[in-house]
């Protein structure tokens, strides 16, 4: 049994403009000690993937359908008591953002702290030895010192390592990282990226990256879901998604990325603007952006197909032949 | 491409913000220190550097938004002294923002955020002409001239960042300085804005100044790439040269830590993971300013700055080591 298992999961917010559906039908595993990643462009709701696990979405949004399952239990519609013991517990997340994260008011000790005392039955004098140590385990140097800090006095790789000493406090069995470099600079980046992995590796954690970087997927996950308008269009081992895509969008994505051999040639952007939630198409939402749309495409969804038995698509094309001898109607 | 001749030169160019240490304290913040480089007619320069290392103020305080410290600037070979020269020099040298929502005012609407620089130059000579021209800058850059009356909260990133670009163009310039123009677009777009600015470029001879941090967006739109680091500028070469044979420790760390979208790739390399933060520009470690982070540091390294200097054709590199190590 997967650790996690979200099944056909469909959140929307409910605006005066009418009912946005940020996350349409979203359906993966995610198995003990295995690195996910989720790729996708502002809107294509990867975040609220991840807030829908935690149920911590904004007042206006609600998970309408579906199922999220963690170690066999049922998370949606379990109520605010049992999520209580889940957050932290044994999901936890760190946000795109370390310098908001925090609260400028307190020390970065009373944070931690509070956090473990929340979450364990340690009294305070352990809560602060259980705060150093996780200090240390995120290198942050002089970690006494460190902890009658506030987060003014920090840096913003070493507010993420902060953030993340915080959310590793409790051992979680998933961490779920929300665009954690996205705000840090390249060489920071390195650094918090390889601490990730290495801890990964220490605490044997299951970790749900969210990113829009295939740069960081690259470097870290072991398999990757490309979400575009809500859906999930591909998913696959990370080796499968880079060296065969077989979504039109995922195609379209890796040839937009400048990289050593475009220098001096002209990229091949996704032409178009990304889609409008409020309106969304029948068929496939990439159709109006996809150069290879057929009839069928603006007609119907695809399903997700099979490609191999580490790859799935959600695409026509991936059966253009079999539409053309008219075996799929 | 044009003959090589430096349409921009800059000398020695400081820029010192006093910082209010206290009542009666100040200190001064040098987040441009002594920086030279020139940029030849039709060339783009890629400028590259962490958050906080100068590169934003270099091309602000080349457009003169800041009073320069100290140094010059000089555009076709006449320096910017006078206050009428920084007016001549804005009608064809330009800027881009990073920011596509908050370049934009939001009570103007696009015909009039595009055609304010040609009323603030008064480079019309009646309502039709300013019109006329406002719509060939909107088709210029792909928007579609029917939303000259809308605001810019109507529009996408992408296309918010096509009015900014517009906007530059009112002047006719030469020179337009890219403030990270691309970072707060989604990969997809961000391929669309690229190839603007190229097409642009060839149709217009431009000249670009590129600041961004994203290295690979970098090493595809630019002729040279200048690395900062701290205020100093560390390395200069062509853009093959310094991504395939980068001298600097900085910059050899920086380009090493850029995550590359191949696995495949990424197994087989080993990155340089340097420790620790950059240091406080406030207070900047004494002698070459990387010497705290630097693998190869030695003694001489903390005493003095090692001048920046050609050694090889068309490279330039700040390191005392720079021939030990490489």
């Amino acid at each position: 049994m997967a650790l996690l298992e979200v099944n056909n999961l469909h959140t929307s917010f409910f605006t005066d403009a009418g009912e946005v559906r940020a996350v349409n039908g979203v359906s993966f595993n995610l198995e003990r000690g295995k690195v996910l990643g989720i790729v996708g462009e502002s809107g294509s709701g990867k975040s609220v993937t991840a807030y829908s696990i935690m149920q911590i979405l904004a007042s206006t949004g609600k998970i309408v359908d579906g199922s999220i399952k963690l170690d066999g239990q049922e998370l949606v519609g379990s109520g605010e008591k049992v999520m209580k013991t889940v957050r932290g517990n044994k999901v936890s997340i760190i946000f795109q953002d370390p310098m908001t994260s925090l609260n400028p008011t307190y020390t970065i000790g009373k944070q931690l702290m509070e956090a473990i005392m929340l979450h364990t039955d340690r009294n305070k004098k352990e809560a602060y030895e259980r705060a150093v140590e996780m200090l240390q385990l995120v290198n942050v140097n002089e970690p006494h010192k460190r902890m009658k800090q506030y987060p003014f006095e920090f840096s913003g790789g070493m507010r993420q390592r902060v953030m993340i000493a915080m959310a590793l406090a409790c051992e979680p069995d998933i961490l779920i990282a929300d665009e954690p470099t996205t705000a840090l600079d390249v060489t920071i980046q390195a650094q918090i990226l390889e601490l990730m992995k290495s801890l990964q590796e220490e605490l044997g954690m299951a970790i749900i990256m969210i990113t829009h970087d295939l740069g960081v997927v690259a470097q870290m996950c072991d398999e990757v879901i490309v979400m575009y308008a809500g859906s999930i269009c591909e998913q696959g081992t990370a080796d499968e998604i880079f060296y065969n895509p077989c979504h039109e969008y995922t195609k379209g994505l890796m040839r937009s990325i400048p990289t050593a051999n475009t220098a001096g040639k002209k990229l091949q952007p996704i032409e178009g603007t990304p889609i409008d939630l409020l309106n969304m198409p029948k068929g496939c939402a990439f159709a109006p952006r996809c150069n290879a749309a057929m009839k069928i495409c603006i007609k119907e969804r695809c399903q997700r197909m099979q490609i191999n038995d580490m790859h799935q698509a959600a695409c026509w094309m991936n059966v253009k032949n079999d539409i053309q001898e008219g075996g799929v109607e | 491409m044009n003959e090589k001749k430096p349409l921009i030169e800059v000398n020695h160019l400081k820029q010192y913000f006093n910082i209010q240490m206290g009542m009666f304290k100040s200190k001064p913040l040098k987040a441009v220190d002594d920086v030279s480089f020139s940029i030849n007619k039709g060339e783009t320069l890629g400028l590259v550097g962490e958050s906080g290392c100068g590169k934003t103020t270099v091309g602000r305080t080349m457009l003169h938004l800041y009073k320069p410290t100290a140094g010059s600037v000089s555009y076709n070979g006449k320096e910017i002294k006078t206050k009428a020269d920084v007016n001549e020099f804005r009608k064809k040298a330009t800027m881009v923002f990073q920011d596509p929502y908050s370049s934009l005012n939001p009570r103007m609407t696009v015909q009039d955020i595009i055609g304010e620089p040609l009323d603030v130059h008064k480079m019309y000579e009646n309502k039709a002409e300013r019109r006329e021209h406002i719509l060939d800058l909107m088709q210029k850059v792909g928007l579609n001239s029917e939303h000259a009356a809308r605001y810019a909260h109507e529009f996408s990133g992408g296309q918010r960042q096509r009015i900014g670009i517009a906007r530059s163009l009112a002047m006719n310039p030469d020179f337009i300085i890219c403030d990270e123009p691309v970072s707060a677009l989604d990969v997809s777009i961000q391929a669309q804005v690229i190839n603007m600015f190229d097409e642009l470029q060839d149709e217009l001879g431009l000249t670009y100044l590129f600041i961004a941090h994203d290295l690979l967006v970098v090493r595809h739109i630019s002729d040279r790439i200048a690395v900062m680091y701290l205020g100093k500028m560390v390395e200069l070469a062509d853009a093959d040269e310094i991504y395939n044979r980068p001298l600097h420790p900085y910059s050899k760390s920086l380009l090493s830590a850029v995550p590359i979208p191949d696995p495949k790739i990424v197994r087989a390399n080993k990155r340089i993971v340097l420790s620790g933060d950059i240091p406080s520009p406030l207070n900047a470690p004494s002698g070459c300013p990387f010497h705290t982070r630097c693998p190869y540091a030695t003694d001489i390294c903390s005493q003095s700055m090692p001048e920046f200097e050609e050694i090889e054709k068309g490279h330039f590199i700040a390191c005392h080591r720079a021939k030990e190590i490489n």
